[in-house]
Parts: C-alpha cells; structure tokens; sequence
C-alpha cells in the first residue's frame, strides 16, 4: 500500500518539478527564476525523501540535507548578487 | 496497529504530495511577482514537513526507528522566511521606481529603498 | 558569582543546548558517547564563536517561546489550507493582493526578526521590509480585503505574544 502511494507521489513531485521548471524558463523578472529554482530545491529535497522511503534506507538522509543547506545558500547568494553586484563585499 | 500507521502513512505522503504540486501550481498560475511569492514558500514547507513526518513514521514502524529527520524540518523552517526575504527584497529592487507602495508612518522610508549612506 | 563562572563557560547556553540536540539528531542516536561529543562541540563552537556574538539577546521569558510555538504551528496548518484553497479556486481577476504596514511596538531586533518570520511562515503574508529606522513592517498579503485588519490580526496575536517574551 505504502508503494504505491510513494510511485504516485513520486509522479506527483515530479509533475511539480516540470512545473517549476516552466516558471524558470518563463519567469519575467530575475526573482521569479530565483524562486523556481528555490521550489526545485525543496521538490527535489522531497523526491529524495521519498526514494529514501521507498529503498527504505536511512542514507539518503544527509543527501536531503546537503540539498536543504546548499539551496538555502544558493538562493540567499543569487539573491544578494542582484541586490548588491556582489555576493561576498 | 501497524495497518492503521500504514494508513496514517499514506495519508501523510498524499498531503505532502498535493501541497508540493499546489506549490508548484501557484508558481505558474499566480499573476504577479508577489503575489508568485506566497505559493512555493508555503506550501512547500508544510508539503516537505509532511513527507517528512510519514519518513519518520515509516521507518518507526518498518525499519530502526529514527528522528533525525527532525533536523530536515527545522532547517527549512529556519531557512524558509530568510529566503523568502531575500526574493521580495529582490522584487522590489527590480521595481524601485514604481509608486505603488505605501508609505510607512512619519515619512520615513522603506529599508531598501532609503538613500545609501556612503561613508 | 557561580553565575558569572557559568557565563564564563557557557558564554551562550541555549546554543550549547541546541549543538547538544542538533548533535545527538545528526548521529541519529542517545548514548553517552554521543551526548559527550555533543557537549564537547557545545563547550567549544560558543567559546570560538563569541567573539563574533558579543553579547546575549535578552530573553525574559523563555518559557513562553513554547506556547508560541504551537500557536504558530497551528496558524501555519490553518493558513495553509485557506491559501491552497485560494490559489486552486479563486481566479486570478478576483484577487486581491495587497501591502499592509504593521506599525511596530517592538523594539528589540531579535523580536522583530521572529514577528517577520513568523508571518512569512504563515501563508497568506510574507514581509517583505522594515522601515529605514525599524519602527514599520512592510507585509504582502495575498488575499486580503482589508489590510487594516491583517495588521490588526497580526498585531494581537503575533506581537502581542513576542513582547510579553522578549520585552517584559
């Protein structure tokens, strides 16, 4: 029961992934791309926990992480070159 | 026991699932830049805690139980309104020319949009 | 005298207290060993790091950031739902999306960062700047009418709270 509710999640997640993804290619202004690619990183944080679930092993854990981190990072570091010019003044 | 957690598993991935695609759906639909703003962090948050809490649950039930997913959930529920942050100071900086904003009380103005002190 | 002594160790308690837990979580286990390292990295990183974080935020009432917190949770599950709803089935012609300025009373930084947290952590709203000299919030709200009335929302049940931890 619990499969099949990850392989439809799993296609769920990835629809709004492509979703996302839509928004990035499309997005008018320089905070929407920021902002999709925010969304990806927490999407794919989700499919990661969700093949972790269905392997059921714990190592995928610190992957999510990693990807938590580095996205916060990226998102905070793209943001301040629009604002500033520069990431590290 | 174990078939009620099953569902009470089940139930929380399908929750996780729906808000990370209502997320992803506000990106596209939302009209304007802000208002884009509010769908992803949201929904995302609540979607990926979810997913969380149904690994947490999962492995209680299945596997050796473990709570490090907790760390997961916290750090994006730090990191979410700092990011947030940034992209709507972000959007304003693109539009700082515009004079749609309302004024803060006594005349002062915004924190971006204040004149750079150079010194 | 004993508190001086402990300060002189522990210059920052509570961050020794979350290395602690956040050590213990990312080993993913509750053993001595693990609480020994864990208070081994609490003892050393506050000591390395007060250099650069001099002194500690006032916190009166610590005790109640608990009762915030649920409330806070609870609002964030609440919202969600009426936001989800709002974007899946109200077109976008009937939006109505608005700025609201919510006069602050708080005056410490820390309170300030929290209320700004906490209110783009609730769905609906997302601040998006403080006045040049910190005495407004600049929020967008999704869907709201009246702004009036979010910032009163917000002022009774965020800051309310926040000053009754942070300034008491």
């Amino acid at each position: 029961m619990i499969d099949i509710a990850l392989y439809i999640a799993m296609a769920v997640v990835g629809l709004s992934q492509v979703m996302a993804m839509v928004r990035l290619l499309k997005g008018p202004m320089v905070g929407d791309r920021i902002l999709a690619l925010d969304t990806m990183v927490v999407n794919a944080i989700a499919m990661i926990i969700l093949v972790g679930m269905h392997w059921g092993t714990q190592i995928y854990f610190e992957s999510a992480l990693i990807f938590a981190m580095l996205g916060f990072v990226s998102t905070v570091a793209l943001c301040r070159f629009v604002l500033r010019g520069d990431i590290i003044e | 026991m174990t078939l009620i957690l099953d569902i009470l598993i089940v139930v929380l991935i399908g929750i996780g699932a729906t808000f990370l695609l209502i997320g992803s759906y506000g990106l596209i639909k939302l009209p304007d830049p802000m208002s884009r703003l509010h769908a992803p962090t949201k929904s995302s948050t609540l979607g990926v805690g979810s997913l969380l809490i149904a690994s947490m649950l999962n492995a209680w039930v299945h596997h050796d139980p473990s709570v490090h997913e907790v760390l997961v959930m916290a750090f994006l529920f730090v990191s979410a309104p700092i990011s947030g942050n940034f992209i709507s100071k972000t959007h304003l900086h693109m539009r700082r020319n515009d004079t749609d904003l309302p004024c803060p009380p006594e005349e002062k103005s915004w924190a971006s949009t204040a004149p750079v002190k150079n010194d | 005298m004993p508190m001086r002594l402990f300060y002189r160790v522990f210059p920052h308690p509570f961050l020794t207290l979350l290395l602690i837990v956040v050590w213990c979580l990312l080993v993913n286990s509750i053993s001595y060993g693990t609480v020994v390292m864990g208070l081994i990295l609490g003892f050393l990183i506050p000591i390395i790091t007060a250099p650069y974080w001099p002194n500690r935020p006032p916190l009166p009432k610590p005790w109640l950031l608990v009762s915030y917190f649920f409330v806070v949770v609870w609002d964030i599950l609440v919202a969600n739902v009426e936001v989800a709803l709002v974007v899946l089935f109200k077109p976008n012609s009937r939006m109505r999306s608005n700025w609201v300025v919510i006069p602050l009373e708080l005056r410490t930084p820390e309170a300030i960062s929290m209320l700004a947290g906490t209110i783009t952590l609730t769905p609906g709203t997302v601040s998006a700047d403080l006045s040049a000299d910190g005495t407004a919030l600049l929020v967008h709200a999704l869907d709201a009418d009246d702004p009036e009335e979010v910032a009163r929302d917000i002022k009774a049940r965020y800051e309310s709270r926040l000053k009754r931890i942070f300034e008491a």
